[in-house]
């Protein structure tokens, strides 16, 4: 492997440090069920919260007179929320412990939830899913349970929170369990793992605390620090979207002609037979560039410079597959959609569409049905698709994209909608 | 199979060199904002990266307060001809002398604010249509809202409450005539993410990073370089310390941290150690809760 870094660090905390992967997770929850607590719980026990920001918050709660310290000030970032004590849009908190970095994309609970889980969900490895001890598996627990389903976040972790205030009642925290998983059992397989927390008084979120001996799992903490996410990507189909075409034209590199790009799916190596799509032309690898030198091999999600033995015409855009492990080449798509705007859907209206590096036209053809998230039926009467809408769409493209199927590869089966007027981005699409 | 993962430094590099990639493929006339502090310097580096062996697509752009620091100034002009890049200067001084600006007045005038007008004439007179900058999420709550692709109107403005989702890695820079974007490749990545890539890849920072004995005062508990820009009040008493910076702004809006830090690995040890933000030594955001959100409103960095 070349990806380790050439410098020996000096002591065993920086060598632990240069080698700590990155999760990314995301929050789902309803108003009040304690999200920015839980949020704010998790920097604050794991030191990640410096003190001029503490500090700031604690003055705050005390000017506002309440009780305990509001860790919930700590994400709420623009001034609008801070007055309206809401928050708008999604925001990113960092955190790390000796073994993983953390990238949390902090969802808020009501305005425009739908379009901001989905965002956040889009890049998430795993999703935190709060419910309140006392109220249980609402309707909200499904929807987000739903959203985590369909943007196949590979792993969900379900938070019973408040147990503080349900006496830390072991058969609570199973009733709820098994409501959960009655529910869950009837979406597509997902790695789910209960954990009961008590977000204002810290149990269970960084340390186990003295109220829940009942419970003998691990506290959140420490299962998002030990999640196995290696399989995550997918490792097994090679996909390189070309993404820019560097040519140097410079004395040294006269000839120089490397197709740029992130790995989207599995492994590449030198001397491996490719297929450029959609013209279908043949190569071979002819080297694995990075600025650091040759590679051997690389894998997704890795950005470097590919060069071919043959000199064909190549352009963003242009996808590079195994010869044997080829991708669907297509103008017509289906997809399930969720729109992100207050301007309804048109049908038979034109949208740019983007796709991995390639953009291009397409017009909605039909609009098979919509979900009703909150039972999971299908809507066939009612076609109009508005914020937050999520829908099955049939759209043609100006040009033939090259695709999987998103729950292949979430990468390759993405797409976005642009409005042509106003330049939004309207919708975003999981190929199906 | 093989154990194919990255580590958390890996995944943030393949992830920024896509975004800067993406700048270079989507936009016209794409700029770096350049301003010799670490987090620039860290873009640079990546964009090196990204489009080697060609050299890098797009020109350096500072906004040059007129109240640098001297060894910022040098490290700045000596990168950018170790490496070919053209560079570009806009100079508040000049947006002064014409009138475009007025200079502040008092003990702590700065010409933070006004460098907004000089970065936004730039990129008028340029036409540049995508401004990269080193700004990150964890530096302040305004920016944690930031996207990549930062969506600016002919006024220069953002409108955090109206931003364009960004899902999976699909970029959306459409834009009418006049409007422009910011890109933020590092938005991912912390202030300790950022000196432990420069301890990995060995990259070179200006020296005032590093400890060195400097004349300083304290104003507010913050401690300040003694300069000709910052008048003293009567009270306050220039002193030798032992100080480096943590960051870098320009001299009136930037403090000083007392530390021994001699070494990349040192400075990383001492970041780890340290329980206050960087931005904690920034004078800039300490005028009020909403400084930053107002000030990038209006089209700053």
């Amino acid at each position: 492997m070349t990806t380790t870094s050439e410098i020996k660090p000096p002591n065993s905390d920086l060598s632990g440090y240069l080698g700590m992967d990155l999760l990314r997770f995301t929050t789902a929850g309803s108003v009040d069920d304690g999200k920015s607590t839980l949020i704010g719980r998790l920097l604050y026990d794991s030191k990640s919260i410096f003190e001029d920001q503490y500090e700031a918050i604690r003055a705050t709660s005390e000017k506002r007179g309440e009780e305990y310290v509001n860790l919930a000030l700590l994400t709420d970032g623009l001034r609008a929320e801070r007055e309206q004590g809401i928050t708008i849009d999604v925001a990113y908190r960092y955190f790390a412990t000796p073994k993983r970095k953390f990238i949390i994309a902090d969802t808020p609970g009501h305005i425009q939830y739908t379009r901001n889980m989905v965002t956040g969900a889009s890049t998430a490895n795993v999703a935190l899913i709060l419910i309140d001890a006392r109220k249980g598996v609402i309707e909200q627990t499904m929807r987000h349970t739903y959203i985590a389903s369909l943007l196949k976040i590979p792993h969900i972790i379900v938070c019973v929170n408040k147990m503080d205030l349900v006496d830390y009642k072991k058969d609570v925290f199973e009733k709820i369990k098994k409501d959960y998983s009655d529910f869950v059992s009837k979406l597509s397989k997902i790695d789910v793992q209960f954990i009961p927390i008590s977000a204002l008084k810290g149990d269970n979120v960084v340390e186990p605390g003295t109220e829940m001996k009942w419970y003998t799992g691990k506290t959140l903490l420490s299962l998002l620090e030990s999640i196995d996410i290696t399989h995550d990507q997918n490792l097994n189909d090679m996909r390189f979207p070309v993404q820019y075409v560097i040519r140097p034209m410079s004395h040294e590199y006269h000839d120089y002609r490397g197709y740029a790009g992130r790995i989207s799916g599995g492994v590449i190596r030198k001397g491996d037979a490719v297929t450029v799509l959609p013209g279908g032309q043949s190569s071979k690898i002819k080297s694995i560039d990075t600025a650091g030198g040759m590679l051997a091999e690389a894998f997704a999600p890795m950005s470097v410079t590919i060069t071919l033995e043959d000199d064909i015409d190549i352009s963003r855009g242009d996808m590079i597959v195994k010869s044997d492990n080829q991708a669907e080449t297509t103008q017509d798509l289906e997809v399930m959609i969720c729109w992100l705007t207050d301007k309804k859907l048109q049908l038979n209206g034109k949208y740019y569409l983007k796709h991995t590096t390639k953009d291009v036209r397409c017009v909605i053809k039909e609009v098979q049905h919509k979900i009703n998230i909150s039972t999971l039926e299908k809507v066939e009467d009612d076609k109009t698709v508005g914020l937050n809408d999520i829908a099955k769409l049939s759209l043609r493209t100006t040009a033939s994209l090259v695709i999987d199927k998103y729950e292949k590869n979430r990468n390759t089966g993405s797409i976005i909608l642009i409005d042509e007027a106003t330049n939004v981005t309207v919708g975003a699409g999981m190929i199906i | 199979m093989k154990d194919y993962h990255l580590t958390h430094l890996k995944e943030l590099e393949s992830e920024s060199i896509y975004i800067l990639r993406e700048v270079a493929a989507q936009f016209e006339k794409p700029a770096l904002l350049f301003s010799g502090g670490k987090d620039s310097i860290v873009c640079f580096h990546l964009a090196r990266k990204a489009f080697a062996p060609a050299r890098i697509p797009f020109p350096l752009v500072h906004i040059d307060t007129g109240h640098n620091f001297e060894e910022t100034i040098t490290f700045r002009d000596d990168l950018a001809s170790k490496f070919g890049a053209h560079l570009i200067v806009g100079s508040v001084q000049d947006s002064i002398d014409t009138g475009r600006v007025t200079e502040e007045k008092g003990f702590n005038a700065s010409r933070n604010i006004l460098q907004t007008v000089t970065l936004l004439d730039t990129i008028e007179e340029y036409k540049f249509d995508a401004c990269i900058g080193g700004a990150r999420r964890d530096e302040e709550k305004a920016r944690a809202k930031e996207r990549f692709f930062s969506h600016r109107d002919e006024f220069g403005q953002w409108d955090p409450k109206n931003q364009r989702p960004e899902l999976w890695n699909l970029f959306n820079g459409r834009k009418n005539m006049g409007e422009h974007f910011r890109v933020f490749p590092i938005s991912n990545w912390t202030e300790m993410d950022v000196w432990q890539y420069i301890l990995q890849e060995k990259i070179e920072i200006p020296s005032i990073y590093f400890t060195h004995e400097r004349e300083c005062f304290v104003r507010d508990g913050v401690i300040y370089a003694h300069s000709n820009v910052i008048p003293l009040k009567p009270n306050e008493k220039v002193e030798k310390m032992q100080v480096r910076f943590r960051t870098i702004g320009d001299i009136s809006c930037t403090g000083a941290v007392l530390s021994k830090a001699n070494s990349l690995e040192e400075i990383v040890e001492e970041v780890a150690a340290t329980r206050v933000t960087e931005r904690g030594s920034r004078i800039d955001d300490k005028r009020s809760e909403a400084a930053m959100e107002d000030r990038k409103k209006a089209g700053y960095f």
